[in-house]
Parts: structure tokens; sequence; C-alpha cells
């Protein structure tokens, strides 16, 4: 089992939800985030006063497969998500050691 | 004396009007401070109408309004507790009930007051401001609208012209704020740390309802409906309109964008600028004033980063710079009396509204702060001054981080 995470543009989350959909994944976890790569901030300006913003809006999505899934979801994410400009994010997978399902208890690839 | 039914009508609506401005400045204020110090910018800007009111009714509008004193100097106290309702205001020749006028001009002073929580944004205590409002009512605001609006004052007899308040608002207001600056100190973190305003759409709602209350506010100090009052309701919409575009055309070009921030700000800059002279101008001479008057407050407010003064909100640079720039533009574009001799007049009112409104300010707020404290300690200023002085928070997305207690 493993965790993929993947932080991509916000733009970008209903292509990558459509594409994980239609791989079959039925559950995942997404936040908004901010943080920065490569990609630079943008400048506010009010009354005069310049602040450099350095983070940058991003989602992070968060999705437990299989072994497996792990590698056709990394594909998915990536083909999804990418617009070939600075900041189209990272994805990045860790081994699971266990998976509980709340509801019933069940351990393990039964709770994915 | 004669009561007129429709001046009275105006002068009443104007001074509902005048009223609206406060809270209208709680949002323009309100928006422009970090969103852990929100509630507490708007819980003074109405504590602030509070006592301000009552200061007014009991004491302060006898020593601005009552009969002379001697010298043009202050008035006696022969109209505390707004006694004596029916008898004409000393030097006027009203046709409005002397209450009306008492309310109308209650509403100047209740703002003029509040205009200072800007410059104590993010570090001001509560019942501190309400000590130091109460006070500066009294010993700040009331001489000067006495030498200015009461016919029996001093810089009035000279020929002084302020048709709705350049001098006794505006000027005011920012030669207090530059004291109360010194005062109260910078801000923790001011100017290395980030302090954008946390939500812009507040400060133009709140800069829209100060534009709608400024029709009162300028037009209603005619006192009458009528010529005079049509004239300054126009200019009052002409220099808004152009304070917003010198604001924005001079901040395009120094920056490079035309913000929101400063297009609000510009409004407020123009309408400033027009106070002193909105009656007395032509609509055209209105336009130029409005525009100077945007261009002054897009660059007087750098001064504070320049000379290390943290004036929060700004309240020097767009109420004192462009107070300072309608009152004298008086001298030089009035329909009647134009000239070196007027011009002169308007330069004394600004230099001694300026040192006394200082001098005073300064003197209230370091009382204040020596005895009952103007500043909140430095880890309340940190965590903000919403949860911590008044238990509460603008913005509650959830109700995750709570439990109901006993």
């Amino acid at each position: 089992m493993r965790l993929v995470t993947a932080i991509v543009k916000p733009f970008k989350l209903d292509d990558v939800k459509q594409a994980l959909h239609e791989l079959g994944v039925e559950g995942m976890t997404v936040s908004e985030v901010q943080g920065h790569g490569r990609q630079r901030g943008h400048t506010e300006v009010y009354r005069g006063a310049e602040y450099v913003v350095d983070f940058v809006p991003k989602v992070r999505i968060e999705v437990l497969v299989d072994d497996e899934t792990a590698v056709q979801v990394v594909d998915a994410v990536t083909t999804a998500a990418r617009t070939g400009q600075i900041g189209d994010g990272k994805i990045w997978t860790v081994p699971i050691d266990d998976v509980v399902r709340i509801r019933t208890g069940e351990r393990g690839p039964d709770a994915l | 004396m004669i009561v007129d039914a429709g001046d009275t009508a105006w002068v009443l609506g104007a001074a509902a009007l005048v009223l609206f401005m406060t809270p209208g400045l709680a949002l323009f204020y309100g928006g422009m401070v970090r969103s852990k110090n929100v509630l507490a910018m708007m819980v003074q800007n109405l504590g602030a109408i509070a006592i301000v009111s009552v200061v007014w009714a009991i004491v302060a509008y006898s020593l601005a309004f009552g009969p002379d004193a001697g010298g043009g100097f202050i008035g006696t106290l022969r109209l505390a507790g707004l006694a004596h309702p029916n008898a004409q205001v000393p030097g006027y020749h009203l046709t409005v009930p002397p209450l009306a006028f008492a309310a109308f001009q209650m509403m100047f002073a209740v703002i003029t007051a509040a205009l200072l929580t800007g410059t104590g944004a993010d570090r001001m205590r509560f019942g501190g401001f309400l000590v130091f409002a109460a006070l500066w009512s009294i010993v700040v605001y009331a001489p000067i609208a006495h030498w200015v609006f009461s016919p029996e004052g001093w810089l009035f007899k000279r020929g002084v012209l302020d048709f709705a308040g350049g001098n006794v608002v505006e000027i005011d207001s920012g030669a207090s704020a530059l004291a109360l600056a010194f005062v109260l100190g910078r801000r923790h973190g001011w100017p290395r740390e980030v302090m954008a305003p946390h939500s812009l759409p507040l400060t133009v709602v709140g800069a829209g309802i100060l534009w709608f209350g400024w029709f009162g506010f300028n037009a209603g100090s005619a006192l009458a409906s009528g010529h005079v009052a049509a004239q300054a309701f126009v200019s009052t919409q002409l220099a808004a309109c152009t304070g917003l575009l010198g604001w924005i055309l001079v901040e395009r070009w120094r920056t490079g964008h035309a913000t929101t921030l400063g297009a609000a700000s510009g409004v407020v800059a123009g309408l400033v600028a027009i106070t002193p002279a909105c009656g007395y101008v032509n609509s055209m001479a209105a336009l130029l004033i409005g525009f100077l008057g945007g261009v002054t407050g897009v660059l007087a407010v750098s001064a504070k980063f320049r000379f290390g003064y943290d004036d929060a909100l700004d309240v020097v640079g767009v109420h004192g710079a462009c107070g300072v720039v309608g009152t004298l533009l008086v001298g030089v574009l009035a329909m009647r009396g134009a000239g070196a001799h007027l011009l002169g007049e308007q330069a004394l009112a600004v230099i001694v509204t300026i040192g006394w409104a200082f001098t005073l300010t300064y003197a209230v707020a370091w009382l204040v702060e020596r005895s009952v404290g103007l500043r909140v300690p430095p880890q309340v200023e940190i965590e903000g001054l919403d949860t911590v002085v008044h238990a509460e928070s603008a913005y509650d997305f959830g109700n995750v981080r709570a439990t109901r207690m006993g």
C-alpha cells in the first residue's frame, strides 16, 4: 500500500479528480495549501507599500492505493496536472504500514 | 427666531447622514487592519459615537458654540447640558431649531474623534481610547470649533473660511493623529512586517458610506436648504470623483498599478480637500480641488515611512495633508474674497490649528497613557486585540476549535 501525495495548481484539481475516477480510485483527501518551488510569488501594493508574496496557492491531493495502482495514479496525475509551465507541482509516494477503515474495523488492503 | 420647515428637515436629515459616516469609517478602517484586530477597530468607532455624543451634550457643545467667554477663544458653559434649546445660537441667524444645529454639530465631533482610531490601529486600548476621546473632544475639538465655526470665534472674525470643517475636522484630526502616533509608538514589527489590509471589500463599502454621508456633512453645513447647499452638494460629488482619478493616476505612474485601495482612498482624499471649500467655490474649481487632494494624498501617505512615525491607516497623510491643501485653495479659488489677504488668513488658521491640535493632543494622550493606559501590552498586540481584549473573533469558519463552557 502506498500514499500518493500530489501538489498541483488549483485550477487543475477537476482534471486530476476526473483522471482518478477513470482509474477507479474512489476516495481522496484534498487540502488548500500554499508553497513554492521554482515558481516565483507575486508583488502586492497597498498605498505604496510593496509586499512580496512568496507562497503561491496550491492544492494538495492525497490518495491511499495498493502498490500497482500507485504507479497508474502517478502517471494519471502527471498527465492531468501538466501545463508545461513552471509551478505545475510535484508528486511523491511513500509506503504505508497499515490502514484501518473506522466504520468496520477492516485492516490492510481490505480497508482501501 | 423663525423656524423654516425645509431647512429643519434638511439639517436633521443631514445630521443623520453624518452620523452614518462613523459606522462607514468602521468598515473603511476595519478592512484595512489585519483580521485579528478588525473588531477592535469597529468597536472603537462605535465607542466614539457613544462617548463623544454624551460629552458633547453635557459640556463640549457649549464650549464650542456657547456665548464667547472673551477673546473668541472658548464658549462659556451657558449651553451646557443643551440648556436654552429655544434661544438662537450665539452669533448665528439660524432658521432651524438650535437643537437641530447641536445635533448636526454633534456628529462632526463624533467622526473627528473616530478618525483617530485609524492612527492607533492594532495597538490602542479600548478603555484608554474612550477616556482619551472624551478629554480630546473638550480640550482639542471644542476650542478649534469655537475659533473657526462660531461667529464669535477669533479665526471666524478674522475672515477665515471653513465651510464644513477643513480646519475643524480634517487638519485637526490630522495633526492630532501625528501626536497620537508619537505617544503610542510604532506597532510591533512595523515597518518590516507585512501589515496588508485583510479585506478590501469592507474598505470599499466603507468608502461608499463615507461618500454618501459626506453629502450631509458638506451640503448640510449650509445649515439651510437652497442654492448654497446645492453648490456644496455638487462640489462634493465632483471632488470625490477627481480625487479618485488623481490618486490612481499617480499610483499607476509610480508603481504600475491602479489599486482598489487607491481608488477608495482617493475618494476620501478628494472629499477631505473639498470640505472647507464646497460652498465657497464653483463646480470647476471643485474639480481641481478634488484632483489636487487625490494627488496630495497618494504622495503624503509615503511620508510615514521616510520619517518613521507609525500613523497606521494614514490619518495624517489623507486628512491632515489634504485638509491643508483644501483650506489653502479656498484662499485662491473662493468665488468671493479670494486673494493674498484671504490666503494669509487661511494659512494662519492652518498653522494655529496644527499647533493647538498637535500640542494638546500630545498632552492628553500622554496623560491617558501614564494613567489608565493607552497602549496594550506587547503580547496582546501580537495575539490580536479581538480575542484578548474583546473575547470575540470576526471570522468563524467552523466549530472544530471551540466547545461550550459550563
